[in-house]
């Protein structure tokens, strides 16, 4: 029964709202190998695999485990199937040691035998070559232990078939190596193993196979052997799709942002910017692209007042006037120089907006101060409202209806609305139109075409490289926290992008713009 | 379920919460009457299962002992503004999610400083100076018992809940120190009732009643509130503090200097209501002035959902309960505690129907799969 595949999807679509996420898919898993799953952001690689791991439940289509059609209604049921979903973000209680992990919610006699639980759990790891000591308890791990600890937990469990979602992500390339070292052996004691990842040079690596997705699509499964990094991410990103976005060349662009040799570290330590420079300038527009996590937040965050930052420099010069530095400034002091910083976060409802409160009070969140005396007005934040609402189409019982209880679009809609209201000298994005239907996506183009025109200068931070490509002037790629290059939008490729995306270096294809 | 089965398949029933897309005010109203009513039947198996009274006569009892004289009336609505004063005050800290669990130790900081002053002053002064020295005084005293955790929070982010329970027994410990300093008689470990006989420092009796002052007071008080959270500036800031720190942040507002300033405006008026008790009903201190009412305002302020119209009405509530208990514990000879028991559950009834205010239950019935009749 050898032939029979491991796993095998049959037209698996799933809908979250407006949202196609998986549209017909169908893919297989052979049995004893690596399979890789390729895709950009949103592509729909992580839904797809919630719903072998019982989270989500597919809208339609067939799912069979080893030849046979099944059910998986719950995690529960994936477990009974012997498929074992190792997640981005683990989850494992802090204050338990990993054999106690291991064994959580496992049937098991009234007095536990820890002794022969971990011998159990020592050969199992010793089988596979992990390094793990079972009586450690989880908030004494490194990122990667724990790692560690989830893989023995589904293996713990008997799972065939693993599935990573971008376990790479969080690692170390040495770690990495580790995890390859330990999947290889897996793979040859006969587990059947799906990594998710978007990194090109791991799929190359490890995988003897690779499926891509491109936009909830599938497109296509290939041998891991008979392709290269350059065709997969022809797969990856597909045709050229046009926007038709009207991009007229800079008028008269002057310095407005001037970073140089930023260094911030995020909570837990890490580098999340190490050395970066670059100057974005009035009346274009400069797109910020790398893999997520690459820095975008930071970056923005920092040009904001939001981010401690450890070195570096960050300058604005305003249109005929002395040049402040912001580097020293937090977001309240940056605010009172009135140069009109706008900022769409990336997190919406968490840092942009607070989603209790509804459209007219959101509205003042960044002018409550203005005016004497101890008391606010309400006045103009509600004509603004209504004109915000009037004007980019937002789709809401009233202006006086909690924005949480809107749909993700027309959160961003309000955003969008408030932040260009004052007129912005400096317009930062980040994910613009991230969960945003078509519509609405270009109607944030135009808008911020819009600033563009009227001499804003607009930083915006994509995921979608054909996007950034036609909106944008010049793009700054960022890699790993440093920058891969700034390059002029307008001559460069795809390809190019995404393989400075993964290298962190300027590839020679791509001519570089005027920095 | 079914023995004769085997064609049939085989099913299991799942329960599943199920969030209510709209509901109209009157059916929530609908459903919280039901609650009440539910309550009231439930309350009535167990006075009757308890007691053997019969539990109308005990219901009965309960409204005698609130409205039964104009006394008795004027007493519970001096306990109800009270209640409120304490639950608004908790309100802007609520708001701005600082879970203030220390107002019983801010009511009692605040009512130790007016009988200081009642004490020490209240030969010297004229009385509305000394009335004016007592709020302040008590103010002062309750906004410090909130500035120290808030601060603590702001700086270290401490967590608050534990810091202000924390602050009641320090508050509890500086009562019964100055209970010994003030004893009265000597070695009666009491401080008795401060200055008998001249009534100096007692809050005055307007139009001839005696607990006016303490309505005009709490509606002074609670209008100042909803005003302040509603159309100033930092009222605004702290809602934004609650809805989230970091959007707080991104708006340029300094989170720690608006934790420190809300708690302390809140623990002043939990003082304040300290100040009420003493200078205006009991005219005494001890470790059980607060009575437990610091907890008591936290369900308020919850059950009314911020609600100043509903706080009065749940305040209200719990004072006709509580003062009920003392007629029926005279009249039919039973614990104090059996209106203890009545209140909860209706409590329980009236709170839980929240949840099915927002939530319905659905009970579908799953297909088992085959595999499940192979094995």
């Amino acid at each position: 029964m050898n032939e029979t595949a491991a796993i095998e999807l049959k037209n698996v679509s799933k809908r979250f709202g407006s949202i196609q996420a998986n549209d017909h898919v169908s893919l297989t898993l052979r049995k004893g190998e690596i399979l890789s799953i390729l895709g950009e952001n949103g592509s729909g690689k992580t839904t797809l695999m919630n719903m072998l791991s019982g989270i989500y439940f597919p809208d339609e289509g067939e799912i069979f485990v080893n030849g046979k059609e099944v059910t998986i209604r719950s995690p529960k049921d994936s477990h009974a199937l012997g498929i074992g979903m190792i997640h981005q973000h683990f989850k494992l209680i802090p204050i338990l040691t990993a054999a106690q992990n291991i064994i959580l919610g496992l049937p098991g006699p009234q007095r536990l035998d820890m002794k022969k639980i971990d011998a159990n759990i020592n050969a199992l790891t010793k089988k596979y070559g992990f390094e793990m000591d079972p009586e450690q308890r989880i908030y004494d791990m490194s990122v990667s232990q724990k790692q560690t600890v989830e893989i023995v937990k589904v293996l713990y469990r008997g799972a065939d078939i693993l599935i990573l979602d971008e376990p790479t992500a969080v690692l170390t390339p040495q770690e990495t190596e580790r995890l390859f070292d330990v999947l290889r052996n897996m793979k040859s004691a006969g587990k059947s193993i799906i990594i998710i990842t978007h990194k090109l040079n791991e799929v190359m690596e490890i995988s003897d196979r690779v499926a891509v997705l491109r936009k909830g699509k599938y497109i296509a499964t290939v041998d891991t052997k008979d392709t290269d990094e350059m065709k997969l991410t022809e797969m990856m990103v597909g045709e050229k799709i046009s926007l038709d976005i009207d991009r007229i060349p800079p008028v008269d662009p002057e310095k407005r942002i001037d970073v140089q040799h930023l260094t911030v570290r995020n909570h837990e330590g890490v580098y999340a910017l190490q050395d970066v420079s670059f100057t974005a300038n009035s009346g274009e527009i400069l797109g910020v692209a790398g893999i997520s996590g690459s820095g975008q937040k930071e970056l923005l965050e920092s040009i904001a007042g939001l981010q401690r930052i450890e070195s570096g420099k960050i300058y604005y010069t305003p249109k005929d006037g002395k040049t402040v530095a912001l580097d020293t400034m937090r977001a309240r002091q940056i605010y009172a120089l009135n140069i009109h910083l706008s900022f769409v976060p990336e997190d919406r409802l968490g840092m942009g907006l607070v989603g209790t409160m509804d459209i007219t009070d959101n509205m003042m969140l960044r002018s409550y101060k203005n005016g004497n005396g101890p008391l606010t007005d309400r006045k103009a934040p509600r004509e603004l409202a209504e004109r915000v609402v009037d004007k980019l189409e937002v789709n809401t019982p009233g202006i006086t209806t909690p924005i949480r209880n809107l749909s993700g679009g027309n959160v961003q809609k309000v955003l969008v609305g408030r932040e260009i209201a004052s007129s912005p000298a400096v317009l930062m994005m980040a994910y613009p139109v991230r969960g945003l239907d078509i519509n609405s996506s270009f109607l944030i183009y135009h808008l911020l075409g819009e600033q563009k025109k009227r001499g804003c200068c607009v930083i915006c931070v994509g995921e979608d490289l054909d996007v950034l490509l036609q909106l944008c002037d010049r793009i700054l790629v960022l890699s790993e926290g440093t920058v891969a290059g700034v390059v002029d939008a307008r001559t460069t490729t795809k390809e190019t992008l995404g393989a400075m995306m993964t290298s962190g270096k300027h590839v020679q294809e791509g001519r570089k713009a005027d920095v | 379920m079914s023995e004769a089965g085997e064609k049939q398949q085989k099913t299991k029933t799942t329960i599943h919460l199920i969030r209510r897309a709209k509901v109209t005010r009157l059916y929530a109203w609908l459903i919280r009457l039901a609650a009440a009513f539910l309550g009231l039947l439930v309350c009535g198996i167990v006075i009757y299962g308890i007691t053997g009274e019969n539990p109308i006569d005990v219901f009965g009892g309960i409204f005698l002992g609130t409205f039964g004289s104009s006394r008795r009336l004027w007493v519970t609505v001096r306990e109800t503004v009270t209640l409120l004063v304490i639950a608004v005050g908790l309100i802007p800290a609520f708001k701005m999610r600082f879970w203030n669990l220390g107002a019983e130790g801010q009511i009692l900081v605040g009512g130790a400083v007016t009988a200081a002053v009642m004490i020490y002053l209240g030969p010297l002064l004229q009385d509305w100076l000394l009335w004016i020295l007592a709020f302040v005084g008590a103010m002062i005293a309750g906004a410090v018992w909130g500035f120290i955790p808030a601060y603590f929070k702001a700086k270290f982010g401490t967590n608050e809940s534990l810091f202000t329970l924390m602050m009641n027994y320090v508050a509890m410990q500086i009562v019964t120190f100055c209970v010994v300093l003030w004893e009265n008689p000597k070695g009666s470990n009491h401080v008795g009732v401060i200055n008998q006989g001249t009534k100096e420092g007692w809050l005055p009796s307007i139009l001839g009643q005696e607990y006016l002052i303490d309505v005009i007071l709490a509606a002074a008080v609670t209008a100042f509130v909803f005003w302040y959270l509603g159309r100033t500036k930092q009222g605004y800031e702290l809602s934004v503090v609650g809805g989230s720190t970091n959007t707080a942040r991104y708006a340029g507002i300094s989170v720690g200097r608006v934790i420190v300033r809300t708690v302390v405006i809140s623990g002043a008026i939990c003082g304040l209501a300290g100040c009420m008790i003493v200078a205006g009903a009991s005219h005494t201190i001890s470790t059980s002035t607060g009575g437990g009412r610091g907890f008591t305002a936290i369900i308020v302020a919850w059950m009314s959902q911020f609600n100043p119209w509903a706080m009065a009405l749940v305040s209200g509530f719990l004072c006709f309960m509580q003062q009920g208990s003392v007629q029926i514990a005279s009249s039919y000879g039973l614990n104090e505690n059996a209106s203890d028991i009545i209140t909860g559950i209706l409590l329980f009834f009236l709170i839980g129907c929240e949840f099915f205010v927002r939530y319905r239950l659905e009970v579908t019935k799953v297909p088992i799969e085959e595999e499940g009749e192979n094995r």
